[in-house]
């Protein structure tokens, strides 16, 4: 039996190293665009109007909203989007009154974050989700197979799913209107059509100052937070506001973007596969061993007999 | 080897084969549903919660419990321990049919069942869901490689394909079982690192990026076990000879296998700091204690006792707890450590979802039992002739 335990010690030895072996893989590289586009959100301007969830709605040729568009009690009800609503606008009372002692509501936008290092796109079995270089996370359902493994990761629970389709069902989520972003001049519906230009539509840099400046001049009006800037290693939606963004439904995320420890991990044990190739080596030699012993062995002698 | 592995001449026609076809008639008939309309009629599957049982007990746990296969593999076969070859055909017959059975899982799961090859077309390498998929492709057509000899025994002499295959395979057959063993190595692990993409939408009991480490380690020290349960289920629901004689042996191995996975998951736990809300009673502690206490060092120190070792029954409850912990683990990092960050109910498996894992598990028993009555697997004696 010492034999085939030290065997077994061998590959358990061998196994772990490679599950822990950080130093065969060059370190973890970003492989967000260099300059995207984004949409700066400033909650201090939004008015709760829903116009751009009606402009989403035509632009993306979705189906009509279960509330009507002009019914604004359901700003109150927390909705997410979902197979047929790319964003919606939810209403937060945080406590903040005006001079006249009523309460103000605090509006939020909420859509796809169109991440930089996307958890959806490092996860896609088929990649039929992809980052691409105008910032657009953008879905081929030619090449999806359905798996909702993108759903599971994407730490804003963002992309949806058509569930109530038996063949032909669809990953749904906002697109950044990447046809039309991609044209010059070209906006998202939502930005473009928004009356008091909460949503600013244009380079993640120049967004970044934007935001910046904004905070800076009215350093008692905003939060010194700029949402999405370092978020999950950074997204091309960006949001600032006037209160706590914990109180209006946003998550605190950590600043590592969410695929580095897998894609470490993956590149690090399957690098041109050298560990399932070493494996493969040490197993044929210790197979060979045995197999040489075993007929060298005249007498088919009984082994194991030690319990 | 003092017994041949050979078909088992009992009636076909039990009580418990009947119950085996209502619950496959069941699955068939919800999975009829779920192809007219859709996955939302039979299952509870939501924006919130993507995967539900289906991933995370049949797929997960179906996986981890198919290791008997590669780890009888190498000991018998690698390793030349010869004497364990009596329970590799077992062991491999159940490896064979666990993942032809975690595939259909997949494929009724995923929304595009009929594009359920497009991974080995459009490939994503940064996805361990990729490298997962490709592997158990790869193992389920191993397996089944694996078991043509057991096929050509029986019918080589009819079918002449067979006895061809079955000579080509005697000169190439350890490429096949190496490649068995690597695969599994590489899988079991990749099926780990799945979750560790979502750090924020998992409790932090089972959020490690160790969790590829934990998996394949679970997956050593399970492989045993399963053999001991599953052979006890046959040898003792067929009357045959209980095999004693191998499975205490593997129950020695089991300690250490146990042991290294016992010791790094309470590491992790300690190093990490996680187990800080162990106590504090939700669910996930809950949960987590079940998993860890029954589930690894209960049977863990059951088994130090040599009497447990030898005796049939304690031996399979040991056994089968360390399964079942497994089983738990599984689910524990799939389903109950799942945080929707935006839910306002958490997810319970649907009637439908029930039906189908169940279905599916029987369908599973039934093939076994058809094999075995049919082709040369077991080894273990009538218990009339032998005693
Ligand atoms: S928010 Fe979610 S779906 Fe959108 S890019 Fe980020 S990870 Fe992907
Ligand atoms: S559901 Fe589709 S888009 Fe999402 S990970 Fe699976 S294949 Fe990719
Ligand atoms: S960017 Fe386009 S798809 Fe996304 S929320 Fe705005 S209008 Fe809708």
């Amino acid at each position: 039996m010492t034999i085939s335990r030290r065997g077994f010690l061998g590959a358990v030895g061998i196994a772990g190293a490679a599950s822990t072996m950080p130093g065969t893989a060059q370190a973890w590289q970003s492989k967000a665009p260099p300059d995207p586009y984004g949409c700066l959100v400033d909650l201090t301007r939004c008015v709760g109007c829903r116009k751009c969830e009606q402009a989403c709605k035509e632009v993306n040729d979705l189906p009509e909203p279960a509330v009507k568009f002009d019914d604004l009690t359901v700003l109150d009800a927390k909705r997410r989007p979902d197979q047929n609503t790319f964003t919606v606008i939810n209403r937060y009372y945080t406590g903040r009154i005006d001079e006249r002692d009523k309460l103000v509501p605090t509006f939020v936008k909420v859509q796809c974050m169109h991440c930089q290092d996307p958890a959806c796109v490092s996860a896609c079995i088929t990649g039929a989700l992809t980052k691409k270089d105008n910032g657009a996370v953008h879905y081929d359902v030619n090449k999806c197979i359905g798996c909702r493994y993108c759903m599971a990761a994407c730490p804003f629970e963002i992309p949806a799913y058509e569930y109530d389709r038996p063949i032909l069902p669809r990953v749904r989520k906002c697109t950044f209107c990447f046809e039309r972003i991609s044209k010059e001049g070209g906006k998202p519906g939502c930005a473009s059509i928004c009356p008091v230009e909460a949503i600013t539509f244009g380079r993640r840099s120049e967004l970044l100052t934007l935001a910046r400046g904004r905070i800076e001049g009215d350093p008692g009006k905003y939060i010194d937070h700029i949402y999405g800037e370092r978020e999950v290693g950074g997204t091309s939606w960006l949001y600032i506001s006037n209160v706590e963004f914990g109180k209006v439904g946003f998550q605190k995320l950590p600043t590592r973007p969410m695929p580095q420890t897998t894609e470490t991990i993956q590149s690090s044990l399957f690098s041109y596969l050298w560990s399932p190739l070493a494996l493969f080596g040490v197993l044929g030699a210790v197979m060979g061993a045995t197999s040489r012993k075993h007929d060298a062995d005249t007498h088919d002698k009984e082994d194991g007999h030690d319990a | 080897m003092t017994h041949k592995p050979q078909p088992i001449d009992r009636p076909f026609w039990t009580p418990g084969v009947l119950v085996m076809l209502a619950l496959m008639i069941g699955a068939a008939l919800t999975l009829i549903v779920r192809y007219t309309y859709g996955l939302a009629a039979v299952t509870n599957l939501n924006n919130h919660y993507p995967w539900g049982i289906w991933i995370g007990l049949d797929v997960a746990s179906g996986v981890a419990l198919a290791a008997g296969g590669f780890t009888t593999a190498f000991l018998a076969h690698i390793l030349g321990r010869h004497y364990y070859e009596a329970v590799t055909r077992p062991a491999l017959l159940t490896a064979a049919l666990g993942y032809t059975f975690v595939a259909l899982a997949v494929f009724f799961d995923i929304g595009r069942s009929w594009a359920i090859w497009k991974p080995v077309v459009y490939q994503n390498h940064t996805s361990a869901l990729f490298e997962v998929a490709m592997c158990v492709m790869a193992y389920v057509t191993v397996l089944w490689i694996e078991f043509i000899p057991v096929l050509a025994e029986r019918l080589g002499g009819k079918i002449r394909l067979l006895a061809f295959l079955d000579r080509i395979l005697d000169k190439t057959m350890w490429v096949f079982i190496i490649l068995g063993v690597v695969l599994s190595c590489m899988h079991q692990s990749s099926l780990g690192t799945l979750m560790v993409i979502a750090p924020t939408k998992t409790s932090p009991l089972w959020a490690t990026p160790l969790q590829p480490l934990l998996f394949l380690t679970s997956a050593f020290a399970v492989g045993y076990p399963m053999v001991i349960v599953e052979t006890t289920i046959a040898t003792s629901s067929l009357r045959l000879e209980s095999e004693m004689n191998v499975l205490t042996p593997l129950s020695r191995i089991t300690i250490l296998l146990l042991g290294v996975y016992l010791a790094i998951k309470v590491g992790d736990l300690v190093s990490r700091g996680a187990y800080a809300t162990l106590l504090d009673g939700s669910a996930q502690s809950n949960a987590f204690l079940v998993e860890v206490g029954l589930g690894v060092i209960l049977p863990w120190v059951m088994l130090l006792f040599p009497a447990v070792r030898r005796s049939r029954r304690w031996l399979f409850t040991a056994a089968l707890l360390i399964v079942s912990g497994v089983m738990l683990n599984r689910f524990n990092v799939f389903v109950v450590s799942f945080k929707a960050p935006y839910a306002n109910h958490p997810y319970y498996p649907a009637i439908g979802e029930i039906l189908v894992t169940a279905g599916a598990v029987a369908t599973i028993f039934f093939l076994y039992r058809l094999i075995v009555t049919w082709f040369p697997v077991l080894s273990a004696q009538r218990q009339e002739v032998s005693r």
